[in-house]
């Protein structure tokens, strides 16, 4: 089998007349277990995979290259639609990226409540991973019930950034505005029942004896591989690797935080799973402590030229109107230089390698995604077993495809 | 932010002055001295610039001296400048707990540098990536064919002579 250019597509390595045994499978682009439009090509002996080949690049955008038509501040929103399931782990990221660029400081108040909610858009993507997950595994109800407790956390959102999933709160040098007066009474009362509810799927799950039969043992991923095959987040701390860039190299204030960082040595679907339901207690703790040490002060940093002002100020002050029309039209001057911050998503490590030439429009962003990494390694997990534990294992990783192929 | 990182060493002498101890400056000097062409010390970041035919024996040299974590590449295209292709690797250190990044420096015509996905398996498609959006060959890659845009596409998108629109 080739491609137009003749370059072999599958040269497996196989004795010589067994290959006409062999089965090539399309899985996909429109399978409904792979969380968007990926395409595996499987080659398989009677159920077993001999080869597994992904084949990606269906919802290809070229955002990268969108954001170097853009002002920096509007690069914003397109960073909300490369990862949809955790916007606010995206705004982080490339404001984060900017602000070292700029060396702007931020208010502390500012940090604390990015990094609240950066673990609310954890909390929802775990979420659909759980449900999603748990779907294709055959466990339908716990999708129903994740989904309910996602919907306090878009209601959330909603409130404060008027957008449940194209949130683009966090503005460079701070958040576009100081969150509703009842913002913390919801995120508390959410909290609150949050740990019941995690109990409720976990009941759910972990007992379930044909969950644990489809999860236990399938796609196992050495500590060395994942590694070597750029595996990051969850998959990496269940292969037994203790990094984690939130408490090891802290951003945005993350070093005030106690949590802990959960690890296990099962390198299976299921150490995956159980890394992530306890992640997911670990977020609730973090974002108790947000609440209950949160500093007073400002939610933008002090730069006229770089942050628009107040609406109130913008049309009573000359000055904030000047700033707020030359943002708008002619955006703001970056000094000259590279820079590369990664953070640690939902999904793994998210970076954003952002290279300015001291213009108002970046000469370069570059999106570093953990599924982009983490789907090299499906070929590794997947080899040797059944046709349908590369359902399993796909759920396991947390795929999603518009970070994949931006 | 902390004094540190804000201290810029601007090029290669002030590197080797300023952080001399560096695990990845020593590994690199004790390994070939002539491959570390230039270095940088900026908000916070450390980029060495490497000869192109040295960038597989410097990406294993980090390797061996605790960078084990291969984490992004990508180019960056400074058209009209020369040399017009620059390759960026960010290598990361789960026990240093530091980031580093690899530079390398390519010309206009037909680039091509060695690929180290021998060294990192998970580079694989970071260098198709590349080799799609940027048009730059990597030797030694085991499966270097076009992953985002079709196989039939022609030219690169990411050049900079690529409009934004499509060509008119």
């Amino acid at each position: 089998m080739t491609d137009a250019a003749g370059t072999p597509i599958l040269e497996v390595p196989v004795a010589e007349g067994a290959k006409d045994q062999h089965l090539v499978l399309n899985m996909g682009p429109q399978h409904p277990a792979t969380h968007g439009v990926l395409r595996l090509v499987v080659e398989l002996d009677g159920e077993i995979i001999v080869r597994l080949y992904p084949e990606i690049g269906y919802l290809h955008t070229g955002i990268e290259k969108t954001c170097e038509a853009k002002f920096y501040q509007q690069v914003v929103p397109l960073t909300d639609r490369v990862n949809y399931l955790d916007p606010l782990s995206n705004n982080l990221c490339y404001c984060l990226a900017v602000e070292k660029l700029l060396a702007l400081q931020i208010p502390e108040k500012a940090q604390w409540l990015r990094v609240l909610l950066a673990e609310l858009s954890r909390l929802n993507s775990h979420l659909i991973w759980l449900g999603t997950h748990a779907m294709d595994i055959g466990a339908l109800t716990v999708f129903l019930y994740t989904f309910r407790e996602r919907e306090d956390i878009l209601r959330i959102f909603e409130a404060v950034a008027g957008q449940r999933m194209m949130t683009s709160y966090f503005r460079i040098g701070g958040l576009s505005m100081e969150p509703p007066l009842d913002f913390f009474d919801r995120v508390r009362s959410f909290i609150q029942t949050l740990p019941e509810k995690i109990d409720e799927y976990s009941n759910l799950l972990t007992g379930n004896p044909i969950f644990r039969n489809r999860l236990i043992g399938v796609g196992h991923l050495s500590a060395e591989d994942a590694i070597a095959l750029g595996v990051t987040g969850p998959p990496l701390r269940a292969s037994g690797v203790d990094f984690d860039l939130r408490r090891d190299m802290p951003y945005s204030s993350y070093e005030k935080f106690q949590f802990k960082v959960p690890v296990s040595t099962g390198s299976d679907t299921w150490a995956r799973y159980e890394v992530r339901m306890q992640e997911m207690r670990e977020s609730i703790k973090i974002i108790q402590q947000a609440m209950d040490g949160m500093p007073e002060g400002a939610v933008k940093a002090d730069a006229p030229k770089i942050i628009l002002p107040d609406r109130e100020k913008m049309k009573t002050q000359m000055e904030a109107l000047i700033h707020h029309f030359k943002i708008v039209t002619e955006g703001f001057n970056v000094p000259a230089g590279e820079v590369y911050q990664g953070i640690e998503a939902g999904h793994g490590q998210t970076g954003y390698y952002v290279v300015s030439d001291g213009t108002a429009k970046p000469y370069r962003v570059h999106m570093r995604y953990p599924s982009f990494a983490t789907l090299q390694a499906l070929e590794t997990m997947c080899k040797g077993r059944m046709l349908a534990d590369v359902v399993a294992v796909i759920g396991s990783i947390d795929i999603v495809l518009g970070e994949i192929d931006r | 932010m902390s004094e540190a990182i804000q201290t810029t060493l601007p090029d290669k002498a002030a590197v080797l002055e300023g952080l001399p101890e560096h695990p990845a400056v020593k590994a690199i000097l004790s390994w070939n001295a002539d491959a570390l062409v230039d270095a940088k010390f900026d908000r916070g970041e450390l980029t060495l610039t490497i000869a192109p035919e040295a960038i597989r024996g410097a990406a294993d040299t980090v390797r061996t001296a605790g960078y084990n974590f291969f984490e992004d590449m990508t180019a960056v295209d400074w058209m009209p400048s020369s040399p017009r292709f620059q390759l960026s690797y960010h290598i990361l250190s789960h026990s240093y707990k530091e980031h580093i990044r690899l530079r390398v420096m390519l010309q206009d015509s037909d680039p091509a540098v060695d690929s180290i996905t021998p060294v990192w398996p998970s580079a694989n498609y970071y260098e198709r990536e590349v080799f799609d959006l940027f048009g730059i060959r990597f030797e030694g890659h085991p499966n270097l064919r076009r992953i985002m845009m079709p196989d039939e596409w022609e030219g690169h998108p990411l050049r900079k002579d690529y409009p934004v629109e499509g060509y008119r």
